[in-house]
């Protein structure tokens, strides 16, 4: 064998010896590798926001955001809210039964399949909900914001059962214990103990499903696209004015005006999901401290 | 499944005595003669609570325990002491159907309680466990304001009425009271882990129960807390029929009236050893005369 003994001498000075240089260079070059893809990823976020600041900041004014078309988006932001609040209204307590039959029910067999299901259901491109949606509620009918809820609805099921199943199982199994041996039935301890502790966690879970829905295109593209923006719309059996179909409309116009209007519709949209995200995760930073207890 | 073979003496012979009724009424301090000690009839001790005949657990296909037969009675505290592995907070476990949640838990032989078959067909485990409360190792609280950690299991289980009463009753036999009655309201995770641990004692005692398990209560808590424990213990005898789990020797030989030693014994062919049953008597008998030498060497610190 050559190079130094195994045993390094310890009358040696204490500098990089043998193949130290080598592996600290090597070291280096990983750690760089991932900053600089860490980097990446914050910068090209970064990038998008700036450049939708840019482009859409002139196009805001307050008639702007009240307004109706063609220079306004209020029935936009409206019509998108009511689409996206029925959808959760129907989403939110399905996922939810499903995270609790998961965590507190299900063989782990079964639960493991049913969890792969959601997995899957995720990853389902949206335009083939949108289909699915399409010729179950709008073919032979008419466009509808309902319909658009329902196919918002089945994007957010998966994302809010994992997320609600996440944070049920940072709830001490030593709570559950503590709860059966005082002879109450299950049903209430999920009720009284449970559900109150991942209250938090589930209210974080839905709030990032819904701004997820809030951009989703392509289920209203089918469902919920030949509104009339320039007035308010409520009624979610008629198609509804929309944000993600606004841009794609005012982005597809050759007027320049309009291509800003699409600019400043979209800071409003990314502005809006950033500020849910963000109170979402702040939400849940301080639900996990409280679950942690002492 | 009522048979087990096993490679020694001791159990039948245990089993022997613990079928026939223990000597009761000793005064404490005066232990009673080893072998010969008079035997009163069933009729003048307490009755018994849990009557465990030939009891076995398994976990799938280990044996976890096998052949363990003794009765525990009213009013009393049992402790059951033994190195660890040997199968004692497994056995505690059975007793209020905690295990049923393991996977591959089966259980043979028989636990009467109040002479039902605790295991029988039609024994619901909910109620059960509203009668056979237990205490864990790490105190558990909820995440909850100390008054609704002890009025949670009265409002889940219909007792409503007189609930402040009811919590300070608790409050006061896990002698919490005076520490914590003027900060109800707050959460009890701002509580130490001795109070914690008194305030699931006070959150068990609330409903009332017919007996209280206690699994090594003590074992997460400074030697201060540990006393307070304990004096707790002294206060509740009579109360309530106790069953506590313990690591600490001195602990059992403080607080119980009577001590079951459990310890690992070797298998049939080439089979793990398996915890059971070595030795059951009154506290001053197995710290005094132990009658097994496997007894006489685990009391004595010489265990091997």
């Amino acid at each position: 064998m050559s190079g130094p003994a195994a045993v390094p001498d310890p009358a040696a000075p204490l500098t990089p010896s043998g193949n130290l240089r080598r592996r600290q260079a090597v070291s280096k070059l990983t750690e760089y590798a991932a900053t600089g893809a860490a980097v990446l990823a914050v910068g090209v976020l970064a990038i998008v926001i700036i450049s939708v600041i840019q482009r859409g900041a002139s196009a805001i004014s307050f008639d702007f955001l009240v307004k109706g078309g063609p220079d306004g988006i209020g029935p936009m932001l409206v019509g998108t809210g009511v689409i996206v609040g029925v959808a959760t209204l129907i989403a939110a307590p399905i996922a939810i039964l499903i995270a609790l039959y998961l965590t507190e029910y299900a063989g782990q067999r079964f639960a493991r399949a049913i969890q792969m299901t959601l997995d899957v259901m995720n990853g389902l491109p949206s335009i083939i909900i949108a289909l699915f949606i399409f010729g179950l509620l709008v073919v032979g009918k008419k466009q509808s914001g309902i319909a658009g809820s329902i196919g918002l609805a089945i994007i957010m099921v998966p994302l809010i059962a994992r997320g609600t199943q996440e944070i049920l199982l940072l709830v001490p199994k030593a709570q559950r214990e503590a709860a059966d041996a005082l002879g109450v039935a299950r049903w209430r301890t999920v009720l009284t103990v449970v559900l109150p502790s991942a209250l938090g966690g589930i209210a974080t879970a839905t709030v990032l499903a819904v701004a997820r829905a809030a951009g989703e295109t392509a289920p209203l593209l089918l469902a919920s696209s030949t509104f009339d923006g320039s007035s308010y719309h409520l009624n979610p059996f008629e198609a509804l004015p929309n944000v993600p179909i606004r841009i794609f409309q005012l982005s597809e116009d050759p007027n320049p005006e309009a291509v800003a209007e699409a600019w400043g519709l979209s800071l409003v949209l990314v502005t809006l999901i950033l500020i849910a995200s963000l109170s979402a995760r702040v939400l849940l930073a301080r639900s996990k401290r409280k679950m942690g207890g002492s | 499944m009522t048979s087990y073979g096993n490679g020694s003496d001791a159990p039948s012979r245990l089993r022997l005595r613990t079928d026939g009724p223990p000597p009761a009424g000793q005064v404490p301090g005066v232990a009673p003669p080893p072998e010969e000690a008079a035997q009163p009839s069933e009729a003048l001790l307490p009755e018994a609570v849990f009557d465990a005949q030939q009891v076995a657990v398994f976990y799938g296909p280990k044996e976890a325990l096998t052949d363990v037969s003794l009765k525990i009675r009213r009013g009393q505290i049992t402790a059951l002491i033994g190195p660890s592995g040997c199968g004692k907070t497994t056995f505690l476990r059975s007793l209020n159907r905690m295990n049923d949640s393991v996977p591959g838990f089966r259980i043979g032989g028989k636990i009467l309680y109040h002479g039902y078959d605790m295991y029988a067909g039609n024994v619901d485990r909910v109620e059960v466990r509203r009668r056979i409360g237990m205490v864990f190792q790490k105190p558990n609280p909820f995440p909850k304001s100390i008054y609704d950690n002890i009025a949670w299991a009265p409002r889940n289980l219909g007792l409503r009425s007189g609930l402040d009463e009811r919590v300070e009753k608790a409050l006061r036999g896990a002698a919490l009271w005076d520490e914590v009655k003027d900060r109800l309201k707050d959460s009890a995770f701002g509580l130490s882990g001795g109070q914690q641990q008194r305030l699931c004692i006070a959150r068990a005692i609330a409903i009332e129960p017919d007996v209280l398990l206690l699994d090594e209560p003590a074992s997460a808590l400074d030697p201060i807390a540990t006393g307070a424990i304990e004096d707790l213990m002294h206060s509740l005898k009579g109360r309530f029929t106790i069953v506590i789990v313990t690591h600490n020797m001195q602990q059992a030989a403080r607080v119980a009236d009577r001590t079951a030693f459990f310890s690992l014994q070797a298998g049939g062919a080439g089979a793990k050893p398996v915890g059971t049953l070595i030795e059951f008597d009154d506290t001053q008998a197995i710290f005094g005369q132990p009658r097994d030498p496997r007894t006489r060497d685990y009391v004595s610190g010489r265990f091997g």
